[in-house]
């Protein structure tokens, strides 16, 4: 059952510092900035900010962290980056953190997530995503990834994605 | 044939976005350091030696096909909502209505098979730990089917964007 799970580490769900105006401000924005010359005023006008205000709470938020980045969001799929894989590592627990930093600075990796293990069902610790244009450069970046952070005896798989269902930014 | 000229071609799939020199340094410039200026295109603009609705046009061209989600935010997980990715091991003959189930949930803003025998892989995201539960729980209710909850536990990456390789 979803909710038999093992308790999450509190830092997971830490949301300080957002008041309402922010939380309006983060609705507001999910959809994209509007495409004309005063993008920021528009956004504030439907939400009753001003526009320095706008600009003030987005700075805000990006030196807080709640913002990874601000700008252009691309569908790799489009570009002609038409594989990507999942590839998934089991390692020990006490690795797991330098190994995880080892991969996460590769440029074609775009994401690397420790999550949870759920045994029997799934050994995996360690998520990484790796993009390319076919299957053969994901497995040649699978393989760079193995020789440069001594991969060699961890055991791990390769989940190619198939078809897209959906792919949308995250309504909260 | 992959022609090397100046309206680059990424690959030779006949389905595929052609681009333009303007349109490869959107793409490329731009996905973080977005300007955080009274007038963010009219500075990109100025930055590329083009016009600020030469800017807007493109832009939103390049969001009409689908190239660009959005301009925009992207949130760092688990600070301004909580998400989490999950997994199901979906029968192949049951696979297209299973996913169209997940799809239909406002929350679910990703769905992606896989090849696993765990093939169905969602992120669900909301606005408390509460809902996000009940999200994932209707969702094993409704298709009597497992639900893998893999909620992210450490971030590694560090997001520079992903830079785009025009050969």
């Amino acid at each position: 059952m979803v909710m038999s799970v093992p308790n999450i580490p509190e830092g997971i769900l830490r949301r300080a510092g957002l008041d309402e105006q922010d939380k309006a401000l983060v609705c507001a924005i999910q959809c994209g900035l509007p495409l004309c010359p005063r993008p920021y005023a528009e956004l504030g006008a439907g939400i009753g900010m001003t526009e320095t205000e706008v600009m003030q709470r987005l700075q805000r938020l990006t030196d807080d962290d709640f913002i990874k980045r601000m700008g252009v969001v691309v569908r790799h799929h489009e570009l002609g980056y038409r594989a990507n894989a999942m590839v998934v590592w089991d390692i020990v627990d006490a690795k797991v953190s330098e190994l995880g930093r080892c991969m996460g600075k590769f440029e074609f990796i775009t994401l690397c997530y420790q999550r949870p293990r759920r045994l029997p069902d799934w050994r995996y610790n360690l998520f990484s995503m790796i993009h390319g244009r076919d299957r053969d450069e994901v497995l040649r970046h699978v393989d760079f990834v193995i020789e440069r952070c001594a991969l060699q005896d961890i055991a791990h798989e390769v989940l190619f994605s198939q078809r897209r269902f959906k792919q949308r930014g995250a309504r909260y | 044939m992959t022609h090397r000229i100046k309206n680059c071609v990424i690959d030779n799939s006949i389905d595929t976005v052609k681009l333009n020199e303007l349109e490869r340094h959107l793409l490329n410039d731009f996905q973080r350091d977005f300007p955080l200026s009274a007038t963010p295109y009219a500075d990109m603009a100025e930055q590329l030696g083009v016009t600020e609705q030469e800017v807007i046009d493109t832009l939103q061209k390049l969001t009409e096909q689908g190239v660009i989600s959005r301009v925009g935010a992207v949130f760092r997980p688990n600070r301004v909502g909580v998400s989490t990715l999950a997994a199901m091991a979906v029968p192949a003959e049951k696979l297209n209505e299973v996913a169209q189930l997940v799809s239909d949930y406002d929350e679910v803003n990703h769905n992606y098979e896989r090849e696993h025998d765990f093939n169905l892989w969602f992120v669900a995201t909301a606005k408390n730990e509460t809902h996000l539960h009940e999200v994932l729980n209707a969702i094993e209710t409704h298709s009597g089917i497992k639900v893998l909850y893999l909620p992210l536990l450490e971030d590694y990456h560090i997001d520079l964007g992903f830079e785009l390789k025009w050969s």
